[in-house]
């Protein structure tokens, strides 16, 4: 079992929101041309995930999962005759709940920065469809964390980890207004490139180990091609 | 692509003026969303490994979109623009779920493989920002042309990533080997001659590389969209 620590390293480097996954990438390419955008919405995009994904984990763990509402009844539990299995509702439950919080944000941030807000503008209602606030939510249900603390510290990770993505690709932007790029590739074209050669470089954290299970999945995350040649590599030195 | 869909569409319907016409046909090349207007590249870019996995997403987002487009337009007089992204967001998800039970009762080893990104259909930019801007302030049926151009030049983007890299990744289309057999010892096709599969293409930066070259290749066909630097 991973510790907290390791889930915490874990998605900020090696299972970097941007990187590996690619969620919220359509804020992060729109609001990465200046550092100081680039901060205000990476520390939104913090808050935001480190307040719904442990919400979003007691609707889960209490309401949603199967067998979840044994504390109403215990009829309701997964041994119980009356089994409750509410996951199909967790699409639009995780969504409202995020949608709800930030629209809460807005307002507090409307209300005690308004300089960051002129700054964020369009951007800041739309991190309602940021896909990494879902995006943190939908993976804390599939991984199944064990604790609220777990599911916290990766809330936290990622929300670190896109803020990291976010503030260096704008850095990185600011600085290639002064380089000579062809002008098809001007803009949008470069920043993706930039943004794939920025996720190579970050696939060096997947050789950093976890806990002793980790070798196993490493290699795992490295889908397809690479897989079935080594395994079957393996089983030809095998036999 | 773009032509051929023209082609398609273009002689059926009286229905189709020349301005409805525009709606399918522009989001395919010179206003594509993802190319041009960067939306929705969040799930584009993480299901690109394999066609079979793009061509099912790309099929939940044309559903998505096209009943999410219309359900908006017609509700467009009764939604307060207050909560509007709310409700949005609900008539969004709601499709998802249904499309989400349904890949997993006719595909379930291509749901298993989307995993979370088929919910991610949720927050995909293209979705809402064609709710925001063209559903809530037009009749339902140019919102349903508009949805399916967008749908299509979404999809057919998606695809194009995913066939470039998994021919050059894992020498495949739709899983079917193309370049022969690859197993150790028993090569054959290609393989025979000492080709390799380049297994950075599996990697996921890639997708975003790919794109990248995408966008350059369509630039360069058309001046107009080059941008100020």
């Amino acid at each position: 079992m991973e510790s907290t620590l390791d889930i915490f390293v874990k998605a900020i480097f090696t299972e970097n929101m941007i990187f590996a996954y690619f969620l919220g990438m359509c804020s992060y390419l729109a609001v990465s041309k200046t550092v100081k955008t680039g901060v205000g919405l990476g520390l939104a995009v913090v808050f935001v995930l480190v307040v719904t994904v442990p919400m979003n984990y007691l609707l889960e763990n209490y309401v949603l999962k199967e067998g979840a509402l044994s504390w109403l009844n215990p009829e309701y539990g997964v041994s119980g005759s009356k089994t409750i299995d509410l996951s199909f509702l967790s699409f639009i439950m995780f969504i409202a709940v995020v949608a709800s919080i930030v629209q809460l944000v807005e307002m507090l941030v409307e209300k005690f920065a308004p300089a960051l807000y002129g700054a964020l503008g369009i951007f800041l209602p739309l991190i309602a469809v940021n896909c990494s606030i879902l995006g943190g939510a939908l993976f804390m249900q599939d991984r199944q964390y064990s604790t609220i603390l777990d599911a916290t510290s990766f809330a936290f990770g990622s929300g670190i980890g896109w803020f990291i993505a976010i503030v260096s690709l704008a850095a990185i932007r600011e600085k290639i207004r002064y380089s000579n790029v062809p002008p098809a590739l001007r803009g949008l074209g470069i920043t993706f490139i930039v943004t794939g050669l920025m996720g190579i470089a970050f696939m060096s954290f997947m050789g950093v180990e976890y806990g002793k299970k980790k070798e196993a999945e490493n290699t795992n995350t490295i889908s397809g091609g690479a897989v079935e040649t080594s395994q079957i590599i393996n089983v030809k030195q095998e036999n | 692509m773009s032509k051929t869909e023209e082609k398609l569409k273009a002689p059926s319907e009286p229905l189709f003026s020349k301005k409805n016409k525009r709606l399918i046909t522009d989001p395919l090349a010179d206003n594509n969303p993802i190319t041009i207007q960067v939306l929705g590249i969040c799930s584009a870019l993480a299901i690109t490994v394999q066609v079979e996995q793009a061509f099912w997403m790309s099929i939940s987002v044309i559903f998505v979109m096209v009943f999410g487009n219309l359900i908006v337009s017609l509700l467009r007089n009764l939604i307060p623009s207050r909560v509007r992204i709310i409700v949005q967001l609900v008539i969004v998800a709601s499709l998802v779920i249904i499309v989400n039970e349904s890949l997993q009762a006719f595909v379930p080893d291509v749901s298993e493989k989307l995993s979370v990104f088929v919910g991610l259909i949720i927050t995909n930019c293209i979705i809402m920002g064609r709710f925001e801007a063209f559903a809530m302030a037009n009749k339902p049926f140019p919102s349903i042309l508009d949805a399916i151009g967008n749908a299509i030049g979404y999809a057919w983007i998606l695809v194009l990533v995913a066939l470039v890299r998994e021919v050059l990744g894992s020498g495949k289309i739709w899983g079917a080997s193309i370049f022969g057999n690859n197993l150790p010892g028993e090569e054959s096709g290609l393989y025979a001659l000492g080709y390799v599969n380049n297994n950075m293409m599996i990697l996921p930066p890639m997708a975003l590389i790919v794109v990248g070259i995408i966008i350059w290749v369509q630039r360069s066909m058309n001046k107009e969209l080059v941008e100020e630097n």
